[in-house]
């Protein structure tokens, strides 16, 4: 067990100017579950590789428990790249399948045995022990081949878009499957994902990268609730945050005819940045739908409703009533905004409904840098 | 509602319209026998399968969108750096079975010609020096992969395709699913792709022992290591740098001659000298593998094997002195030596005999063959005589290889059936 430790850890490609990791800071704790995630070339896999000694690190350094593994070979840094390459060999039986490699390494056979029948129990492989590969599920083969990583008992697994390979619905078995697995061994793992659903519901912390910078880390919740950055704000949640910057004047952000009161305090933190403007963000379910008429209501004129049978969402563009409709956007794309709305009483295509953000609900940002208030 | 009808995408550089009469709404799997080569394959998570096209053989992998794509794009990459691997002939999406259900992605590339899995190479009868030449072959495509920055992430023998280069093998990369290329490599790629090698190797022959395929005398662990011996002998020849006495200045053509034995050309070669110009350091910056074939290449146009190369050109040495022509130009000589000697033997293969062996690789056995019969009979024995006898005793007892594959007698211990390995598809 150990925690895994980036300390300013940098690397820059041959041939590249830029960083595609830049000066990382990040402490994992034993046992802990993190997953890395951000869009693509934001520098995942890269930090990912650093921590295998895959890839050199030109500044910083990188810690496994008080060692300094910088300089160390992956093979001896006592990790196990989990899911890397896993075909399992037909003629040997699932125990062999899965100790071989404590073998080559000379462990005694009734360690060996010992390990295995253990990672078997967690695995719910007891009873397949002595069978050849042959007659297992997928599913079960694939937990063989975790087994194999489980057996080496090392201070670190590390996994790099394990299920990109996978279809949807074995995807969401297979996540749920590695997450009370890792629950279960303790072991600290770290994980690349560009799916933020797939951060939210396995990680006990994520940490965001863009551009090879972190931008924040915290638990799925922190990162929901309080996003540090708009960034982050629109990253994490799906469907994705309202997000639109707006003058403030009065103590209030004008949304077109709308208005959101800004507390005075805020309002004291702006920069010059800011050019006393405001970043605010909203997410789909932070918004109510208020009757018709209702002062200070959001018009949004119904483009698409999606039922998921619990949830419905509304997919709406800001009308020219709203003045400032070109400075909101949402995953669903510029002048957008998406609703959650009762999927009992959904709007028809092509209604108007007034919506207001719920107080307390709208999450604040500097209009300059992108910072949280 | 109707079924969602197939619409088939292919990318590929060069698409043979027969290919759209495969039966891609049907999972591969589940392919007509009349459809399909029936060759050995070695362990893989995905089907895949041989079938027969205009004539060739392609392999079809049935893998997911992205990933076929990738490595389509990567082998491609491969060829055009000239590493010995399979040649992609493309991606097929858009499939869907009868039902309007989507069917999986496939990536097809060339089937290998006379290759061989080394599943059917190493077997129970296993002679000791085979395991060791396969080993040798292995070690240098990894060696020729990392020059050239490919980082391989699933090194195994599985992954590798062998092909007999005259006494030896040469090895041919199959799946480059994880590779990944880099301008340069890491110490801790390599070393990685090395011990990832190691542990498969040694797992893939336990795996022969465990189906008694193989004796279970043979040192799994010590031919697993003896591979990471031979990369780093030969990456530690390749790259590293010699520093001498400025008195020592031949080492510069030693040192190139080294790495011409063992079959490199120095493309580039870093020469400093220390500020009093005492001691020399030298390190060779840029090789390229393949300087017996190329040489060869441009002698004769042959495009065979490096070892294969190094034979014929012993033999047009041989013929060059026999003849004495040494003070004429090497290029009148060698094709002299193509028309007269080379093309004649080869011809006297029979037609029906030719899908045996590789051109090149029986002109290497009707070497061997000739000097066998010289020593016997106590005389040199004139090629054609040899190669009538070669033809008449030696080659009718060969397997297939063209795209059958078997084991070659002189792989065995004795010649006895050759034992069957079952190709079971784990995922
Ligand atoms: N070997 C390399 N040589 C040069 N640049 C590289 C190399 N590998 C990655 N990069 C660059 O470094 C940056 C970070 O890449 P990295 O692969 O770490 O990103 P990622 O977040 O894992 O992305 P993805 O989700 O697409 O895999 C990108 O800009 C990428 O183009
Ligand atoms: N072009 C080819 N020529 C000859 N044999 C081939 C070719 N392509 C594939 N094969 C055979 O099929 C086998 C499986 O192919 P491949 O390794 O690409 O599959 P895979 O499912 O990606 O494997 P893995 O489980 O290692 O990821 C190879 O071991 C090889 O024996
Ligand atoms: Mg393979
Ligand atoms: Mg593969």
């Amino acid at each position: 067990m150990a925690t895994v430790t980036f300390d300013h850890a940098t690397r820059v490609y041959p041939g590249t100017e830029r960083p595609a990791v830049d000066a990382l800071n990040l402490h994992i704790e034993d046992g802990e579950f993190l997953v890395l995630v951000g869009p693509s070339g934001c520098g995942k896999s890269t930090s990912l590789r650093m921590l295998a000694g895959l890839e050199d690190v030109n500044a910083g350094r990188i810690l496994i428990g008080d060692r300094d593994v910088t300089d160390v070979q992956p093979k001896d840094r006592d990790i196990a790249m989990v899911f890397q390459n896993y075909a399992l060999y037909p003629h040997m039986t699932v125990a062999d399948n899965m100790g071989f490699a404590l073998k080559i390494a000379g462990t005694p056979k009734a360690d060996i045995r010992k390990r295995v029948e253990e990672a078997a129990q967690i695995l719910d492989l007891t009873q397949y022990l002595d069978r050849k590969p042959k007659a297992l599920s997928g599913g079960q083969r694939q937990r063989v081949a975790m087994g194999r990583a489980i057996v080496r008992q090392p201070q670190v697994f590390l996994m790099d878009e394990p299920l990109s390979n996978l279809d949807a619905k074995l995807r969401v078995q297979t996540r749920t499957q590695i997450a009370s697995l890792q629950r279960r061994l303790g072991v600290t793992t770290v994980y690349v994902t560009h799916d933020q659903t797939e951060a939210l519901t396995m990680g006990d912390r994520i940490a965001v990268l863009k551009d090879g910078l972190l931008q924040q880390v915290g638990t799925p919740r922190e990162m929901y609730d309080a996003p540090q950055n708009v960034f982050v704000a629109g990253f994490i949640g799906s469907p994705a945050m309202n997000i639109g910057t707006f003058p403030v004047l009065d103590g209030h952000a004008s949304l077109g005819r709308a208005r959101v009161a800004v507390d005075r305090a805020v309002i004291g933190q702006f920069t010059e940045d800011d050019k006393n403007h405001i970043t605010i963000g909203f997410r789909p379910e932070a918004l109510d739908v208020v009757p018709g008429g209702t002062p200070d209501a959001i018009p949004v004129v119904v483009n698409i409703v999606e039922e998921l049978g619990s949830d419905a969402f509304v997919y709406g563009s800001l009308t020219n009533e709203f003045g400032a409709a070109s400075a909101v956007h949402s995953g669903a794309g510029d002048a957008q905004v998406i609703v959650r709305v009762d999927p009992r009483q959904v709007p028809a295509k092509g209604e108007t409904i007034g919506v207001r953000i719920r107080p307390g609900e709208q999450h604040l940002f500097h209009a300059g840098s992108g910072e949280r208030f | 509602m109707s079924p969602t009808p197939q619409r088939l995408q292919i990318t590929a550089a060069n698409p043979d319209p027969a290919l759209l009469d495969l039966p891609w709404d049907v999972p591969l799997e589940q392919w007509p026998a009349e459809t399909l080569a029936a060759l050995p394959r070695g362990i893989s998570r995905h089907i895949v399968r041989f079938a027969r096209l205009s004539g060739r053989v392609i392999a079809i992998k049935e893998i997911g969108e992205t990933v076929a794509y990738r490595e389509y794009e990567l082998l491609r990459q491969l060829g055009r750096l000239d590493v010995p691997s399979v040649e992609p002939v493309g991606v097929i999406t858009g499939r869907r079975d009868p039902d309007g259900e989507p069917l999986e992605a496939v990536l097809i590339t060339q089937h290998l010609q006379f290759s061989l899995p080394y599943r059917s190479l190493f077997s129970q009868s296993l002679r000791p020096d085979t395991a060791t030449r396969l080993i040798d072959a292995l070690a240098v495509l990894l060696v020729r992969l990392h020059l050239v920055g490919f980082y391989w992430g699933d090194v195994s023998l599985s992954n590798t395709l062998f092909r007999r280069d005259a006494e030896t093998f040469a090895a041919y990369l199959v799946d480059a699913e994880t590779g990944d290329l880099h301008d340069r490599l890491s110490d801790g790629q390599r070393a990685y792709d090395l011990d990832v090698a190691r542990v498969n190797i040694i797992g893939e022959l336990m795996d022969l022992q465990a189906g008694e395929f193989l004796d279970d005398e043979v040192d799994a662990v010590a031919i697993g290591d003896a591979l990471a011996e031979r990369y780093t002998d030969l990456w530690r020849a390749l790259t590293e740098v010699e520093s001498f006495g400025y008195g020592e200045r031949w080492r510069v053509q030693a040192r190139i001659d080294r790495l011409n034995d063992l079959g490199f050309d120095v493309g580039e070669l870093d020469i400093m000298t220390d500020v009093d110009g005492t001691t020399v350091r030298i390190q060779p910056k840029v090789v390229d593998a393949g300087h017996h074939s190329r040489r060869l290449m441009r002698l004769t146009g042959l495009d065979v094997g490096e070892n294969q190369a190094r034979r014929l050109l012993n033999d047009l040495d041989e013929y060059r002195a026999a003849t004495d022509r040494q003070a004429e130009d090497e290029a009148f000589v060698a094709h002299d030596w193509l028309t007269e000697v080379f093309e004649p033997a080869v011809r006297r293969v029979p037609k029906e005999l030719r899908k045996k062996l590789e051109p090149a690789q029986i002109y290497h056995e009707l070497l061997d063959h000739r000097w066998y019969l010289s020593q016997q009979q106590r005389r040199d024995v004139p090629m054609k005589e040899a190669a009538k006898s070669y033809v008449k005793n030696i080659l009718p007892g060969r397997p297939d290889e063209q795209s059958i594959l078997g084991v070659q007698a002189s792989d065995l211990r004795e010649t006895d059936v050759i034992p069957r390995v079952d190709d079971e598809i784990i995922g």
